[in-house]
């Protein structure tokens, strides 16, 4: 009996990858990669290949057509003034999970993930329901002159509460793994509490936060359904892009639907593509922190 | 690297807002809120219209545009969004913004021809040779046949086809409402997608190749075969349809608060000129000049075609009827 246990304990974990015959392997990874390739690069190729069909001319007159440029121009917009945004809340909100002990601090951590299980039509349909004419502060807003959904407000609005989560989420368990030691001897050692912040925990959670900015990022560009229920789809003026897609789209404008797409999807790869490039340049910096 | 990238996203808000304020105290803008066809029309209507304006005032102007299943840009309007003029698929729409207070009452008799500049009826749209024989009402509920409608809740061109429907089981058996209820619940039962608006199943049908028949607006059937070729899809006219009458007005509180209503009035009545009716026959609606629509008329079939104040007591009676909560639609549906 106890030879058995620790027979058990000294053999390896059953490592089926080498177990496995090599077909079993080989045909496993073909498996992968063809569901990869048709259900991740073929669409994607699909995208470029319609988007430049009728040449690269083609391609750039769809992207500085006015309408298209507004639209691109909103999208970065919104993204430009959610992403800082949700950066500075996700850290704060990262922070003080992570750090102390509250009551309510499940509540909070559920409330943070409110936005992943809401449906965005009803993302978009809350602030419809505050800001719009008919809504809470519907009336005093036009009082007073000010437009917040069917115009950048109520866009930018919307592109926060879809994209609240991603920061905290990617922060919470990774400074709850790491604790709080660096931060208790930098206070012993009589540091501010900014330079905490900057030289002690900046340092620790980089990599975490770059991450989460770059998928706060690129569902801020592409988010679709809780922008589409505030813009009011005014052309030039309240159209983002993906909204812009729908429209070409809907307007047998199969190219210039497929060039704003094939653009929005560069933006994506572009993100993809520098966090690749950093993590690549501090690669050594990279393997540390996780031998840590 | 997240100082230097907060100063990278405050310098690119930074110009951001620049363009935005220059592009915000440049000109007059109007915008129009549509239904869902109408794309095209306006499109070219606003340019015209913007030349005509530039040259009669020296101003110059902006048109916006946006464009929707009726219902739901009729809802847009009531949460605010802020239309200076809306042109939709029927009247009901524009009583809805009405009754929230934003245009006032007796708007449809401001504008000649209840306030409709164009008219269009219900047609079919069927794939290049009519493989399934589609000729008529009747035949979509034959258990063979799959059609593509919008979703009536939030289309006008769906409320449209739905009435034709309606109209025609009627007539068919003798003004028995159980027997047209149960036609209509037949008919529906072959729809396997509502899309939101009319050129979302103009997409299903065309692009996606759902469903052996779309229950269309004239126009937007005229303007398939144009774009997606005489090749791949044909027009059935059916024995009876309906006149289908989509209506503009201007938003009043909307243009006078932003102190458009000329540039409203004008615009809309820029649609019943030469000019307008020419262009909204270009685009396959049904001219109301009579002028305009003799000229026009080899295009556009002949056909029985009833209409909403004389075959349902106005859009007021039909909405009530068929479309509110629990009125016939839902009932057909709901037992689906």
């Amino acid at each position: 009996m106890s030879a058995d246990v620790f027979d058990a304990a000294a053999r390896p974990l059953p490592l089926s990858a080498v177990d496995e015959s090599r077909w079993t392997r080989r045909l496993l990874i073909a498996v992968a990669l063809a569901f990869m390739g048709l259900f991740l690069l073929a669409p994607l190729l699909v995208v470029f290949i319609e988007a430049f069909s009728r040449g690269a001319g083609f391609f750039f007159d769809a992207i500085v057509e006015p309408d298209a440029l507004a639209a691109i121009q909103l999208t970065l917009l919104a993204a430009a003034i959610s992403v800082p945004l949700n950066l500075f809340f996700g850290v704060c909100a990262a922070w003080c999970i992570a750090r102390f002990e509250f009551k309510g601090k499940g509540l909070l951590i559920t409330l943070i993930d409110l936005p992943f299980s809401i449906s965005p039509v009803v993302s978009g349909l809350i602030y419809v329901l505050m800001f719009g004419l008919h809504g809470w502060f519907g009336p005093w807003l036009r009082d007073n002159d000010i437009q917040i959904i069917f115009a950048l407000p109520g866009i930018v609005l919307a592109t926060i509460f879809v994209t609240f989560p991603f920061v905290a989420r990617e922060l919470i368990p990774l400074m709850q793994e790491q604790g709080g030691e660096e931060e208790e001897a930098a206070v012993v050692l009589g540091a501010s509490a900014l330079q905490i912040f900057w030289r002690v925990t900046l340092p620790k959670i980089k990599w975490g936060l770059l991450y989460g900015v770059l998928l706060c990022n690129a569902r801020a560009m592409g988010e679709f359904g809780a922008v589409s229920v505030v813009s009011g789809h005014i052309r030039g003026e309240t159209n983002t892009m993906p909204l812009h897609v729908e429209i070409l789209y809907n307007e047998y404008n199969m190219t210039a639907a497929f060039s704003v797409a094939a653009l929005l999807a560069l933006l994506a790869l572009v993100t993809l593509a520098a966090k690749s490039a950093l993590e690549w340049r501090f690669s050594a910096e990279l393997a540390a922190l996780k031998k840590h | 690297m997240v100082p230097r990238f907060k100063a990278f996203a405050a310098a690119l808000f930074g110009s951001a807002l620049a363009l935005g304020a220059a592009a915000a105290h440049a000109q007059t803008t109007i915008l129009n809120v549509s239904y869902d066809p109408t794309r095209e029309l306006y499109a070219d209507f606003n340019k015209a219209f913007i030349a005509k304006w530039k040259a009669d005032t020296g101003q110059t102007l902006t048109v916006r545009q946006s464009h929707g299943g009726a219902a739901k840009q009729a809802r847009s309007v009531i949460d605010g969004l802020e239309a200076d003029v809306v042109t939709l698929a029927l009247a009901y729409d524009i009583d809805a913004i009405s009754d929230a207070g934003l245009i006032n009452p007796g708007w449809q008799a401001e504008l000649p021809f209840n306030a409709s500049p164009y008219t269009s009826t219900i047609v079919f749209l069927v794939r290049k040779g009519n493989p399934k024989g589609i000729k008529d009402w009747n035949d979509l509920i034959r258990d063979d046949v799959k059609v593509v409608t919008p979703n009536p809740k939030t289309s006008g061109g769906a409320r449209w086809n739905f009435l034709a429907a309606w109209g025609y089981a009627l007539e068919k058996n003798n003004n028995d409402e159980a027997k047209a209820k149960d036609f209509v619940a037949r008919l529906f039962k072959n729809v396997p997608v509502l899309d939101t608006g009319a050129r979302g199943s103009t997409v299903t049908f065309t692009q996606r190749g759902i469903g052996d028949v779309l229950l269309a607006w004239e126009n937007e059937a005229f303007l398939s075969l144009k774009e997606v070729g005489e090749d791949k899809v044909e027009i059935v006219v059916p024995s009876l349809s309906i006149l289908a009458e989509p209506p503009v007005t201007v938003v009043d509180k909307v243009a006078d608060r932003r102190n458009t209503r000329p540039v409203a009035e004008a615009y809309l009545s820029y649609l019943y000129s030469a000019e307008g009716q020419e262009l909204a026959a270009k685009h396959f609606y049904r001219p109301r000049l009579p002028e305009v629509a003799a000229k026009h008329a080899k295009r556009f079939p002949q056909l029985k075609l009833l209409t909403i104040d004389q075959n349902f007591g106005g859009w007021r009676a039909a909405q009530a009827k068929f479309f509110a909560d629990g009125g016939v639609f839902d009932q057909i549906t709901g037992v689906k």
